[in-house]
C-alpha cells in the first residue's frame, strides 16, 4: 500500500486543479460563443426565433446540469454516438453556460432604452451601426459584472463532470479520500483550492459592479 | 429507436423518487429562507463582528460547488465524531447553501428600506411587531422575491447531486432504471422532464404563495 503524504496529497489535488481550470475555460468559450450566437439571432427581431431561444433557456436552466451529462454521457452512447468524459463534460457544460449567458445579457440589452434605438433609427444609422456605435458599447459595460460572476458557476459546474468520471478537483478529491481515509482533510483541502479559484472572480465581479453603477 | 414503454414498469421507482426530491426540496427551502433570513438580518443591522462572520459563512459557500460542500458534510464531519446519514447530510448541505444564497439576496431587500421608512412607522405609533412584519419584512420580500424563487429552484436543481451520497432521490431513480434496463438515455430524458416539469410547478407554486402574502398593496 502506497503512502500518501500531505504533499503527496497537495500535489495530486493541484494537478488536477489544472484540469478543472482547463474545462472551466472550454466550457465558458463554448458558452459564450454560442450565447453570443444566440443573442445576435434574437436581435433579429423574429418571434419564432425568439421562443425557440426561450425554450432552449427554459430547458437548460429548468433541468440538472448532472442530468445534461448524465444524457451528453451515458445518453449518446447508448444512441451509438462515442463520447469521452470530457467532450460529455464540455458538451453540457457549454449548454448550461450558454442558457444562462443569453438570458443574462437579454437584460443587459433590454436594460437601454427603447428610444436609443428609435433616435438612432430617426438619425438614419443602419441596423449595424446602432449596435456598433450606440447599443454594443454600452451593453458590454453592463454585461461585464455579472458575466464574470457567472463564470464562478461555470467553475463549480465543472465540479459536476466528476460523477460521469472526468479527473478534475472532485475526482481526485474523492480518489484520494478512498486511498488515505483521511476524507475532512481531503474534503477541506479540495474546498480551498475552489475558493481560491473562485472568489477572486467573485470580488473582482463585484468591484466592476461597483464601477460601473457608479459611472452612470 | 427510443423505447420508453420499458420504462413503464418502473413508474413506481421514478414516483418514489420524485416524492424524496419533493420533499427534501420543501423542507430544505423553508429551512433555508430561514436562515437565510436570520443571516441577513444580523448583516444589515447586526453588530461588526456578527457580520463578519455572516459574510464569511456566505462567502466559503458561494465560492464552492456544492458537491465539495456535501461530501464535506457526509464524508469529512464523521472523522470529527458527527456522523450523519445520506438523508441528513444532505438536507443540512441544502439548507446550508440556500441559506448562503438567500442572505445575499434577502439582504439587498433589506437595505432597499429607508431608514425614513422605519422612522416613520415609528412616528405613526406602529409596534415594533407591526413595523417588522409590515414595513421591513413583507416589503423586503416582495422586492426580492423573483430573484429567491430562481434560488430556490436552482437549489432543487442542485439536489440531484444527493443521488451520489446515495439519497434515493430522483437522479438516483433515474440511476437504478437505467442500470437495470440499460435505456440510458430513455430514463435520462424522462428525468430531466420531470425536474422541468417540478421546477416549472415549483414557480407556479412560489408565484401563488407570493400573490397571497403581497395582497396588501391591493387594499385601498
Amino acid at each position: 500500500m502506497i503512502e500518501f503524504s500531505n504533499y503527496d496529497i497537495l500535489r495530486n489535488l493541484l494537478f488536477a486543479t489544472q484540469w478543472t481550470i482547463l474545462l472551466s475555460l472550454a466550457a465558458f468559450i463554448g458558452g459564450s460563443s454560442v450565447a453570443l450566437t444566440l443573442t445576435a439571432l434574437r436581435l433579429t427581431r423574429n418571434k419564432v426565433v425568439h421562443s425557440l431561444i426561450r425554450g432552449y433557456v427554459e430547458l437548460f436552466q429548468g433541468t440538472p446540469l448532472l442530468m445534461q451529462m448524465f444524457l451528453c454521457f451515458f445518453g449518446l452512447s447508448m444512441l451509438g454516438y462515442e463520447i469521452s468524459a470530457w467532450g460529455a463534460a464540455i458538451l453540457s457544460l457549454t449548454f448550461f453556460t450558454s442558457a444562462f449567458l443569453v438570458e443574462i445579457w437579454r437584460g443587459c440589452i433590454d436594460t437601454l432604452p427603447k428610444g436609443q434605438w428609435e433616435a438612432s433609427r430617426c438619425l438614419g444609422m443602419s441596423f449595424l451601426q446602432i449596435l456598433r456605435y450606440i447599443i454594443l458599447p454600452q451593453a458590454i459595460r453592463v454585461a461585464v459584472a455579472p458575466t464574470v460572476g457567472f463564470s464562478v458557476q461555470v467553475i463549480k459546474g465543472t465540479a459536476l463532470a466528476s460523477v460521469i468520471g472526468f479527473v478534475e478537483l472532485t475526482k481526485v478529491g474523492t480518489m484520494l479520500n478512498n486511498a488515505t481515509f483521511e476524507p475532512f482533510k481531503v474534503f477541506t483541502l479540495v474546498a480551498i483550492i475552489y475558493f481560491l479559484l473562485c472568489y477572486p472572480l467573485s470580488l473582482y465581479s463585484k468591484v466592476l459592479e461597483k464601477k460601473f453603477n457608479g459611472s452612470r | 429507436m427510443l423505447h420508453f414503454a420499458d420504462l413503464l414498469q418502473y413508474s413506481d421507482v421514478f414516483f418514489s423518487g420524485l416524492l424524496t426530491t419533493v420533499e427534501l426540496t420543501v423542507l430544505t427551502t423553508i429551512l433555508g429562507i430561514a436562515v437565510g433570513t436570520s443571516c441577513a438580518s444580523i448583516r444589515q443591522y447586526g453588530n461588526k463582528t456578527s457580520q463578519r462572520v455572516v459574510s464569511i459563512y456566505v462567502e466559503l459557500i458561494r465560492n464552492t460547488p456544492f458537491i465539495v460542500q456535501l461530501f464535506f458534510i457526509f464524508f469529512g464531519l464523521p472523522a470529527l465524531g458527527v456522523r450523519l446519514s445520506p438523508w441528513e447530510a444532505s438536507m443540512i448541505a441544502l439548507t446550508i447553501n440556500l441559506g448562503a444564497y438567500s442572505t445575499e439576496i434577502i439582504r439587498a431587500g433589506l437595505a432597499s428600506i429607508s431608514k425614513g421608512q422605519i422612522e416613520a412607522a415609528k412616528v405613526l405609533g406602529l409596534t415594533f411587531r407591526q413595523t417588522l412584519t409590515r414595513v421591513i419584512f413583507i416589503p423586503a420580500f416582495e422586492k426580492i422575491y423573483p430573484a429567491l424563487v430562481s434560488q430556490c429552484i436552482i437549489v432543487m436543481l442542485g439536489s440531484a447531486v444527493i443521488s451520489q451520497i446515495s439519497v434515493e432521490d430522483l437522479t438516483y431513480a433515474a440511476n437504478l432504471v437505467q442500470s437495470r434496463n440499460f435505456r440510458a438515455f430513455e430514463s435520462y430524458l424522462v428525468t430531466a422532464a420531470l425536474y422541468l416539469g417540478l421546477s416549472i410547478l415549483l414557480r407556479f407554486a412560489f408565484n401563488s404563495i407570493g400573490k397571497r402574502l403581497f395582497v396588501y398593496r391591493e387594499a385601498p
